[in-house]
């Protein structure tokens, strides 16, 4: 009995410092892990300068731009506190809207707009039928946010 | 509860538990599936391309829950030298496999209509990805050692040291940026406050069910194979092999 039981806590003794170790190593590369960084981030200078980098955020309402018959985009990116003016030609996913959450892949140019390669939409994770969502629209005023909750920013 | 460790007695407890299992489990497919697919209303923001979470949701949870009971079957097998564990983690690794692999498939169809994309390395998907290099590793370390002692403790140990993953899937979405929405479901203050419409949810939560009772079905027809191929040399199942050829209608 005895021996079993030194086996049991051996083993789970393994288990706990293995995981302790990856939380080490996890948190040692959190910044290679990241998706994608906020604009407050960027503006900080955390961002690399010069690579290929993603930078997170929502659409500002009323800042959307299509041009050169719907390809190229000009919009602005922000997360409510800092914002950049983001440049994209290709094909927008079907949830690309103001006020939606996107994560756009590319780099500054020297006047400091973000020159994207590829726009990708983040889902909030709210799920409703549309005869809810016009409802709640009309509870809140028109152009107030449908999500019940907004996105949250870690920094 | 000690009788049914014996796999004899286990062997024939699951042959009369996997008739009703599988009876109740394809009932709830069916009401899952008809309430997903007729019964809920659209999404108002992706339409119909939402009703793959009621597949790729529940085989994403069982994928990480069948890794966490193969890893405490490994840890019982190690320390109590139970057979039964040994046989319930080696049961289980195929079909926590497939699990993962519908999990990422489907969440890569929905991913791209959704978000623009079918992959992205972001923590959520890659770690997912990795869980499911663990279930292949498993496999193939099981299949590469003969002695079935030696085996199921190389096994074990595999599955333990990959169990520092099941935390890492399931905080990615928490601890980095990721493009993985959050989990909608599962913390207190969405119980309060939910992030889905109920007549979604219902569907949701039955595909679950019967995604966790397909599970113990097809893991206990497994064990039974996996019983009658490690004591194919005991009494007993020689008895029900020669009793089978005598008459095949008598045994399901």
């Amino acid at each position: 009995m005895k021996t079993r039981h030194k086996k049991l806590f051996l083993i789970l003794g393994g288990v706990a410092v293995l995981t302790v170790a990856s939380i080490l190593v996890l948190n040692a590369f959190r910044n290679n892990l990241v998706f994608y960084f906020t604009p407050t981030q960027v503006l900080a200078g955390k961002a690399p300068a010069h690579g290929l980098f993603r930078v997170g955020g929502l659409v500002e309402k009323g800042s959307i731009h299509k041009s050169g018959g719907g390809l190229t985009v000009d919009f602005v990116i922000t997360d409510l506190k800092k914002s950049i003016p983001v440049h994209y030609h290709g094909i927008l996913p079907d949830l690309f809207r103001a006020g939606q959450g996107v994560v756009c892949q590319g780099r500054l140019n020297t006047q400091g707009q973000f020159i994207a390669d590829q726009v990708l939409a983040k889902h909030d994770a709210t799920y409703m039928p549309p005869e809810v969502a016009q409802e709640l629209k009309h509870a809140h005023g028109p152009g107030a946010p449908v999500s019940s909750t907004p996105y949250s920013y870690k920094p | 509860m000690y009788k049914y460790a014996s796999p004899k007695n286990f062997y024939a407890l699951a042959g009369r538990l996997v008739p009703w299992l599988g009876t109740i489990t394809l009932l709830l497919f069916v009401f899952g599936l008809y309430l997903g697919l007729y019964v809920a209303p659209p999404d108002y923001q992706q339409g119909d391309s939402y009703r793959i979470m009621f597949i790729h949701v529940p085989a994403a949870w069982m994928s990480m829950f069948v890794y966490v009971l193969m890893a405490g079957a490994g840890l019982v097998g190690l320390v109590w030298n139970i057979k039964l564990a040994d046989m319930l983690a080696t049961a289980s690794a195929p079909i926590g496999a497939s699990l993962t692999l519908m999990a990422l498939v489907t969440g890569s169809l929905w991913g791209k209509p959704t978000w623009g994309t079918y992959w992205v390395w972001d923590a959520r998907l890659t770690s997912e990805l990795f869980l499911f290099f663990l279930y292949l590793g498993f496999i193939a370390l099981q299949a590469a050692i003969d002695d079935p002692r030696r085996s199921a403790r190389a096994g074990a140990v595999l599955a333990l040291v990959g169990v520092v993953d099941i935390p890492i899937i399931h905080f990615s979405v928490i601890w980095w940026n990721t493009l993985h929405q959050p989990a909608s479901i599962g913390s207190l203050g969405k119980i309060i406050a939910p992030t889905i419409y109920p007549t979604m949810l219902h569907p949701l939560l039955i595909m679950s069910l019967a995604f966790f009772l397909f599970f113990f079905t097809v893991v206990l027809i497994r064990m039974r194979g996996e019983i009658l191929a490690r004591e194919r040399h005991t009494g007993w199942v020689m008895q029900i092999v020669r009793s089978d050829a005598n008459a095949p209608e008598a045994r399901p």
